[in-house]
């Protein structure tokens, strides 16, 4: 067989990060209660992976009419790493760290 | 064409400006300051357009010039002694990075105690690094290597960096007459820098991350191993090419001086090659049947070219201007690593002129009779002699 | 619809192999939200060395070029002096770089290269210990600190001389801008950077980010963490321009420093009269940073 060389003549890289799914390092996973969620997006603001992204605005129920205008957030558990900040950060306590084994599907 | 009286510096500063590299990064140090000086000159004149980096230290001369040739610019650095040392790191990350600097290196002694005369220890200490080294006999040598080597680091298959050596004062301060070439000519010869590959805005590139010993490490080195290789070849092209355009000739890997029917040859590095010529022609005349093989490139080695002389004489007697700690200095342990299996004749070790201390033709003849007597007699005396230690009558 | 108080544009990709928490990941993702791609980062050996993921893989939208660990300052002059001379003066050249590669290792580099006066932008990443070696104290580790290499044990061999202030020593290159920053304060650190963005020359910027792993904290804690160093004036947020000191988010009253102390396990060790000593000494820092504040701003240009 010959030998396999890379076409580079020195280590480049340049594959996409994202191929690397690290939401399989979670012990906690954050879940956001939308009935709470104000739509703040500080939880967005915070992360360090990042891993909460913008829905519609219809996609989950407002807690308020006036709110309803506004984008929703989600957690992308393919990279969301369950360090919490999301949680902590949220001044109206609308996402839940809960244990990755008590998660109901 | 113009015909100038230049130092060895005054030679590399303009085999510089010739090639037309875009950042300079400089720092002074003695033997080689006047090398950056003079191209400041250049700049400050308006002869040379280049950015010129002042920076702190040798080790960041490096590491700018690594930058900036990762952008996509040509660069050019030159270094001396300790100067060199200190950037060992880099000089490995340099050829890693497979970007074809071109440095000038004055060869000092390195301390303690001070000196600031030739020595070749600084260069042979980066040996390893994977920088393809010419070691040049004279100022005309220093101006015309500098402007081959981008030729053949920047081929693609090649991407390797080049140390240009010419030993202190001996060359760097000493002026000669020089021919220098006229910029069109060498604009032509190298033609614009195309680098393989750069640092692009836009292009989500990371140079140079973390590798796992599953990942292609060993590739990447062994790529690197075939291009130094490789560069025996390029270099054999150049000359060639070189030759037909500006005229001078130049003797690919080894000069060969009066190998045919010598019965010893005396293998050596820079300008000790001009001194022995001198001395072979000399001993000729007496009917002493000498050679001399100057290695002007050490990085890659020449084994091919070390066997072929050992194949048409009876001895060799290798020059070292450095040592290796050890067992013997590099261009004897080289050569007779390359001899192995393929020659039995006696090869022997002279290590001579460390700190500067003068090579004259008298020790030179000294040498080759030495040599002489082991090609007679079929017998080493010894393998590894210093030669001219104060109170050793045998050299005195 | 959407209301942000900072750029919703992402340069830093998902998939990164950062520690739960990291805060220095935080505030790379702040950074390139403040310059946008047309940017080119050097990187030295430091946890983000690392982050942006294994060969192949490649975590931001911008090219990067790692180098090694003391180089930055030279790295950036290099990338900069060539983009300048292919005529690309719009392209931003970004050192980013740890404590240790940037207080200890990296400081003569750094030195170099603001002394030169290029035109970039110097981005230290405050973790205030060696920490992809594993948590060895560094020149910015601050005193009382636990490392691995100041240890404790019987002869309590903590870090007790205090933090090398690596701000202090850029504002003494007369550069012309330089700031303190936090990843708790975003919208403070993307306009300190766009603020730098508008000036010429070399632009240094120090950016606390708290280490889960390093800190001994929980990693939910990292922006609380880091809001506290303010809060508690443990770490002052301000900009000097041309000698001109700012500061950009001033406590009304400071917390007890202890609130900073208590989050974290590398200070667990801390007697009561050390926590004392280490109040003294915030106090005199943030007392010092007033008065060259207010000094600096009543003497009109």
């Amino acid at each position: 067989m010959a030998i396999i060389l890379p076409e580079d003549p020195t280590p480049i890289a340049r594959v996409p990060s994202t191929e690397n799914k690290t939401g399989g390092w979670r012990t906690f996973r954050p879940v956001i209660i939308y009935e709470k969620c104000i739509r703040c997006f500080i939880c967005w603001k915070f992360c360090p992976e990042p891993a909460i992204e913008f829905d519609s605005p219809d996609a989950y129920p407002a807690p308020k009419p006036a709110l309803a205008k506004f984008d929703t957030v989600k957690i992308n558990y393919d990279y969301c790493k369950g360090c919490g900040i999301c949680a902590n950060e949220c001044p109206v306590n609308a996402i839940e760290m809960v244990l990755e084994e008590e998660v109901e599907e | 064409m113009t015909m100038m009286i230049l130092t060895g510096n005054e030679s590399a500063a303009w085999g510089a400006r010739l090639s037309r590299p875009k950042v300079i990064a400089a720092y002074p140090i003695t033997p080689q300051t006047s090398i950056i000086e003079t191209i400041a000159e250049f700049i400050a004149n308006g002869e040379m357009d280049a950015r010129y980096i002042r920076v702190e230290s040798e080790h960041s001369a490096m590491a700018a010039c690594i930058a900036a040739q990762n952008t996509g610019v040509r660069t050019f650095t030159a270094t001396s002694s300790h100067g060199l040392t200190l950037m060992h790191e880099l000089l490995i990350w340099a050829s890693g990075a497979r970007l074809p600097i071109v440095m000038s290196v004055v060869n000092r002694a390195m301390a303690p105690p001070w000196s600031v005369w030739t020595d070749q220890l600084d260069s042979m200490a980066q040996r390893d690094t994977g920088w393809i080294q010419i070691y040049t006999e004279n100022n005309q040598e220093v101006l015309d290597s500098i402007i081959m080597s981008y030729k053949i680091g920047e081929k693609h298959h090649i991407l390797l960096p080049t140390m240009v050596m010419e030993d202190a004062f001996i060359l760097s301060h000493t002026s000669e007459a020089v021919n220098v070439p006229e910029q069109k000519l060498v604009d032509d010869f190298l033609g614009e820098y195309e680098p393989a590959f750069k640092l692009e805005p836009g292009n989500a590139e990371g140079y140079g991350s973390l590798i796992m010993p599953e990942g292609p490490y060993m590739e990447f080195r062994y790529k690197m191993a075939r291009a130094m290789d490789d560069a025996r070849e390029e270099i054999r092209k150049t000359v060639e090419e070189f030759a037909e355009v500006f005229g001078r000739e130049y003797a690919p890997l080894v000069e060969e001086y009066k190998l045919e029917d010598a019965d010893a040859v005396m293998v050596v590095l820079g300008t000790i090659g001009s001194t022995a010529k001198d001395v072979v022609d000399h001993l000729r005349e007496k009917g002493k049947k000498v050679g001399l093989a100057r290695v002007r490139y050490f990085r890659p080695f020449p084994y091919e070219e070390i066997r072929k002389i050992a194949r048409n004489t009876e001895m060799l007697g290798v020059v070292d201007r450095s040592y290796t700690f050890g067992y013997g200095a590099n261009l004897y342990a080289e050569s007779k690593a390359a001899l192995y299996g393929h020659s039995s004749i006696p090869v022997k070790n002279y290590v001579m002129g460390l700190g500067g201390r003068d090579i004259t033709p008298e020790i030179l003849i000294k040498v080759f009779d030495d040599m002489l007597k082991i090609a007679r007699e079929g017998v080493v005396d010894r393998e590894i002699e210093w030669v001219g230690l104060h109170g050793d009558e045998r050299w005195s | 619809m959407r209301k942000l108080t900072i750029p919703e544009e992402e340069y830093m990709r998902s998939g990164h192999t950062a520690c739960l928490g990291c805060g220095a990941t935080i505030a790379m993702r702040y950074v390139l939200k403040a310059l946008g791609k047309n940017t080119i980062l050097s990187i030295p050996a430091c946890c983000w060395a690392v982050i942006p993921g294994v060969y192949p893989r490649h975590n931001l939208e911008v090219p990067l070029l790692y180098t090694a660990f003391e180089v930055t300052g030279a790295a950036v002059s290099g990338i900069r002096e060539a983009l300048n001379a292919l005529g690309k003066e719009d392209v931003n050249v970004v050192g980013f770089a740890g404590d240790g590669g940037t207080a200890d290792i990296g400081i003569q580099a750094l030195s170099g290269a603001v002394e030169r006066g290029h035109d970039i932008f110097y981005i230290m990443y405050d973790n205030e210990a060696y920490m992809n070696t594993g948590i060895q104290r560094s020149g910015s580790t601050p005193i009382g600190a636990w490392t691995t290499t100041t240890p404790g044990g019987k002869k309590r061999m903590y870090k007790w001389e205090p933090k090398k202030s690596v701000a202090e020593i850029m504002v003494a290159h007369h550069i012309p801008y330089v700031a303190t920053a936090t990843i708790a304060y975003p919208e403070d650190l993307i306009a300190k950077i766009k603020r730098a963005k508008e000036i010429k020359g070399p632009k240094f910027i120090q950016i606390l980010s708290p280490c889960p792993t390093g800190w001994r904290h929980s990693p939910d804690k990292t922006v609380e963490i880091s809001r506290l160093a303010v809060q508690t004036n443990a770490f002052p947020l301000y900009e000097v321009v041309k000698g001109t000191y700012r500061i950009t988010v001033k406590p009304k009253k400071p917390k007890p420093i202890k609130e900073y102390l208590r989050l974290q396990g590398r200070f667990r060790h801390l007697t009561e009269e050390e926590i004392e000593m280490i109040q003294r000494i915030v106090d005199e820092n943030w007392r010092e940073l007033l008065k060259k504040e207010r000094c600096s701003q009543e003497v009109k240009e």
